[in-house]
């Protein structure tokens, strides 16, 4: 049940987008997000639903593993599509029962949140499954280095974050073997009010987190063992560098991002 | 210098409160490993071993006498980063002690840590995959792995550190059977082939019969510090203490006891094979 998460997950194969800088595809998406939200025309949209496939395309990630990414929103997804076909005012075009017209512009409008969202989700997956999360950990430490001056401990920040996603699948395997015991000694975690099952899952909350403590220790431990001692004169395995493959897609990303500007301004 | 790690009437306690009286967890522990040596480390839970190899690399500090390693007292704080790159640790839990999301990312961890160049540490990392075997999966996730896989992903990230002294805290408590053998045989290896100093912690007499030593520990205090077989003969003695002795050599041991003229120092399948063929 918890094993369907895929967001977050690297998938490790060659391709020119897994060879890209993390920090020129995290300036990239945000980028994306943004002309996602700008554009306000048919013709941006189809050109932002372009440039994802492209990038889709280069990720040579197989697309199955895209539609993956998106299952868990598509009740969101079709959820916000109803709702913006009947409940905007507009052109009627087809009346269900007498209450809730269906229009023109609602239709459009689902249409467009729709593709909004779907891209969304495809572009932020796509940084995901290229970039294996320690790169996207140095990728974010790098950006935030200016703010390091200020005080803001980035070194250890990415350190825990890249930690964290480490012990995402552990700690999921954790879970899944303390609901069995429980439920092999008769916990019940799906019937009975909601009430009901938040108290139950208590017994199972508690092991999970002193399990937790006992890893962090443990590893923390570790660690130290391999000469962890901080952010200071570390170097890296992969050393992130500025390609010219960057330089290429900076580019190919700015433009994209000026014709969506133009479109919103001369349409 | 002639040891590699060295122990001096090593006294250790953990702090529980305020009891008047203290009790040691290591007790007056006199020890000596030589470079390029096996020693395997026997006890209960509980007597201290695992203790006793956490101040073979300075995690923990010594409460009376000395650690010396490669010559040096672990007690010199300029050397803190010497002792823990010279004598690596491969703990119990292979989840517990991988921290990045591939394969070979994790076993650069070490180097990175060290502020190695980029470019020499793949040289390591890819090194120290080959000698674990583990070289073709260097792009998993560990968490798809199997548990010999795993803690031969952990070895491999205690050898990129380059040691001279691998610590093993029972490396293969939480394996099957075939992870097992997998990780036994991956640190004969680094022993014959590596020449690497190698301690390891055991509750199995079948992989402490590979040392060249074996050390018998019990409440914080050395018992036995001798060849394998010396110890292993004694039965009577290791079942006073409640551990194990290999297999065959029970049976040797039992068939001697009823009678049977049989050596009752055999230690491996293959010599109570032949001294069973005498027999018939």
């Amino acid at each position: 049940m918890l094993k369907d998460i895929t967001l977050g997950q690297y998938f490790p194969i060659d391709s020119p987008l897994h060879r890209m800088d993390p920090r020129t595809k995290i300036l990239s998406l945000i980028l994306l997000i943004v002309a996602i939200f700008l554009a306000n025309n048919p013709w941006a949209y189809v050109l932002a639903a372009a440039f994802t496939l492209l990038v889709v395309a280069l990720s040579k990630v197989p697309v199955s593993m895209y539609f993956r990414g998106l299952k868990p929103i598509w009740f969101v997804i079709i959820f916000t599509a109803l709702l913006n076909i009947f409940f905007t005012p507009g052109t009627k075009i087809y009346l269900f029962g007498y209450r809730t017209p269906m229009t023109w512009e609602g239709l459009i409008l689902a249409g467009k949140m729709a593709l909004r969202l779907v891209l969304l989700i495809i572009s932020s997956s796509a940084l995901t499954y290229t970039t294996s999360p320690i790169l996207l950990t140095d990728g974010i430490e790098k950006l935030l280095k200016p703010l390091a001056k200020l005080g803001l401990p980035t070194f250890e920040l990415a350190m825990m974050m890249s930690i964290a996603i480490r012990f995402i699948p552990t700690l999921i395997e954790e879970t899944d073997k303390i609901m069995k015991a429980q439920k092999a000694r008769g916990a019940d975690f799906e019937s009975g009010s909601v009430l009901h099952r938040v108290k139950a899952l208590a017994p199972m909350l508690v092991p999970l987190f002193i399990s937790a403590f006992r890893r962090a220790d443990e590893l923390a431990v570790a660690m130290e063992s391999r000469c962890y001692q901080g952010g200071e004169h570390r170097t890296r395995l992969n050393e992130i560098r500025f390609h010219l493959i960057d330089a290429f897609a900076g580019l190919l990303m700015l433009a994209f991002f000026a014709a969506v500007i133009i479109l919103r301004i001369i349409l | 210098m002639s040891n590699m790690i060295k122990t001096e009437h090593l006294r250790y306690a953990y702090q529980i409160g305020t009891q008047e009286k203290v009790k040691f967890v290591l007790d007056d522990i006199d020890l000596s490993i030589s470079p390029g040596e096996f020693v395997a480390v026997l006890g209960h839970n509980g007597c201290g071993k695992s203790t006793l190899a956490k101040h073979f690399n300075a995690l923990l500090l010594p409460a009376g006498g000395t650690v010396y390693v490669g010559g040096m007292d672990t007690k010199d704080e300029a050397h803190y980063w010497e002792f823990r790159k010279n004598v690596g640790m491969v703990f119990q839990n292979p989840d517990n002690q991988i921290v990045a999301t591939v394969v070979e990312e994790d076993v650069a961890f070490a180097p990175e840590n060290l502020g190695v160049p980029s470019d020499e540490i793949r040289k390591r990392v890819d090194e120290a995959l080959k000698t674990v075997d583990m070289y073709e999966l260097r792009r998993h996730a560990p968490h798809l792995l199997s548990g010999g896989q795993k803690q031969r992903v952990a070895i491999a990230g205690a050898i990129a550190m380059e040691p001279k002294c691998i610590v093993f805290d029972e490396p293969t408590a939480m394996l099957d059977p075939k992870g097992r053998k997998e990780v036994i045989d991956t640190i004969v290896k680094l022993k014959e082939e590596k020449h690497m100093t190698v301690v390891l912690i055991t509750h199995y007499m079948e992989e402490a019969v590979r040392a060249d030593r074996v050390v018998v520990m019990d409440k914080g205090k050395v018992l036995r510090n001798d060849v394998p077989r010396n110890v292993f003969s004694d039965v009577k003695f290791m079942k006073s203490l409640g551990l194990d002795v290999p297999q065959v050599t029970e049976l040797c041991y039992r068939l001697a006891k009823d009678g049977i003229n049989i050596r009752s120092d055999v230690m491996t399948v293959a010599e109570c094979v032949d001294e069973l063929i005498k027999l018939l």
